[in-house]
């Protein structure tokens, strides 16, 4: 955890120190490549474990329950914050 | 959206490749992904330290507008511990990892991936978790409109977790009915993003 917090951190440095030049954008860019790179690795590496694809279909439904559970947990937090903030929108 | 389908598709590629068994052993080991995950980490970092967005969020900063990520990583945690009751298998630990990637569902896998490393459960629990954040990525992008109905103008950035700073935004807006919501959104996707290595590092045990 605290390699990957020290790599986002001297990122944020670096990010901040080189907001005028032209880094930035190829950062933005970079991430355009790196993030399909990362999950096609991911995808191969997935693809090959033979136990883990013969149970995609119990993955898939443990991963809509978590995604359901955390918009649940959303929206009551965000009703509690509408509360508190005071000025929610008249929906 | 094109940009979601294409990385969908960058993953079906890589689980076809992996299927052939004809990926080398270097594309399939533990290090490779841990490599370009720090160069992914590093490049976000450069972006949130070079945006307007970050100037932007500290000349409106204030109290309120850290109450709603800190009310997001509550409510998602909370609901998601839920999860072990439901899911029978799992963990508290694991419950509350999965829920703490907020739909950032590239980063919130491979970090699984990579701190749990060599654990058994590692690649299982990295898939959930990127399943269980495209869900929730798309369920933001599709259904602003029901949630801002059952939770207010601010469920729709709640609920977009990560993605309330970009791919989501104009939903939130057009929802919220109101272009003042946009610090505030832009605030929420970017405490979240700070927030997801350091969750899934606590409760992956790093």
């Amino acid at each position: 955890m605290f390699r990957i917090l020290f790599i986002l951190i001297a990122g944020i440095a670096v990010g901040l120190a080189a907001r005028r030049t032209r880094l930035p954008r190829a950062a933005e860019r970079g991430i355009r490549i790196t993030v399909p790179t990362l999950l096609f690795v991911f995808g191969t590496a997935a693809g090959a474990d033979d136990a883990l694809i013969d149970n995609i279909g119990r993955y898939g439904w443990q991963a809509a329950v978590i995604a359901l559970l955390g918009i649940a947990g959303s929206i009551a937090a965000a009703r509690v914050a509408k509360r508190i903030i005071g000025k929610g929108g008249g929906r | 959206m094109k940009g979601n389908l294409a990385i969908i598709a960058c993953l079906a590629a890589g689980i076809a490749a992996g299927r052939t068994g004809l990926a080398p052993s270097w594309l399939t080991g533990h290090d490779l992904p841990v490599y370009i995950l720090s160069a992914l980490i590093f490049q976000v970092g450069i972006g949130l330290g070079a945006s307007d967005d970050l100037r932007r969020m500290r000349q409106s900063f204030g109290a309120g507008m850290l109450l709603l990520p800190l009310a997001t990583i509550a409510g998602t945690l909370l609901f998601s511990a839920a999860g072990v009751f439901l899911l029978g298998d799992r963990s508290l630990a694991d419950c509350l990892a999965l829920g703490s990637g907020f739909g950032y569902y590239s980063l919130s896998s491979i970090l699984i991936a990579d701190i749990k490393g060599a654990a058994p459960d590692a690649a299982e629990l990295a898939t959930i978790a990127l399943l269980a954040n495209i869900i929730r990525e798309m369920s933001a992008l599709f259904g602003a409109s029901l949630f801002a109905r059952w939770g207010g103008r601010y469920a729709p950035i709640s609920v977009a977790g990560i993605n309330s700073m970009d791919v989501c935004l104009p939903s939130i807006v057009r929802e919220a009915d109101g272009k003042d919501v946009v610090p505030l959104a832009v605030t929420h996707g970017m405490a979240l993003e700070v927030s997801v290595p350091v969750l899934i590092g606590i409760f992956c045990g790093a």
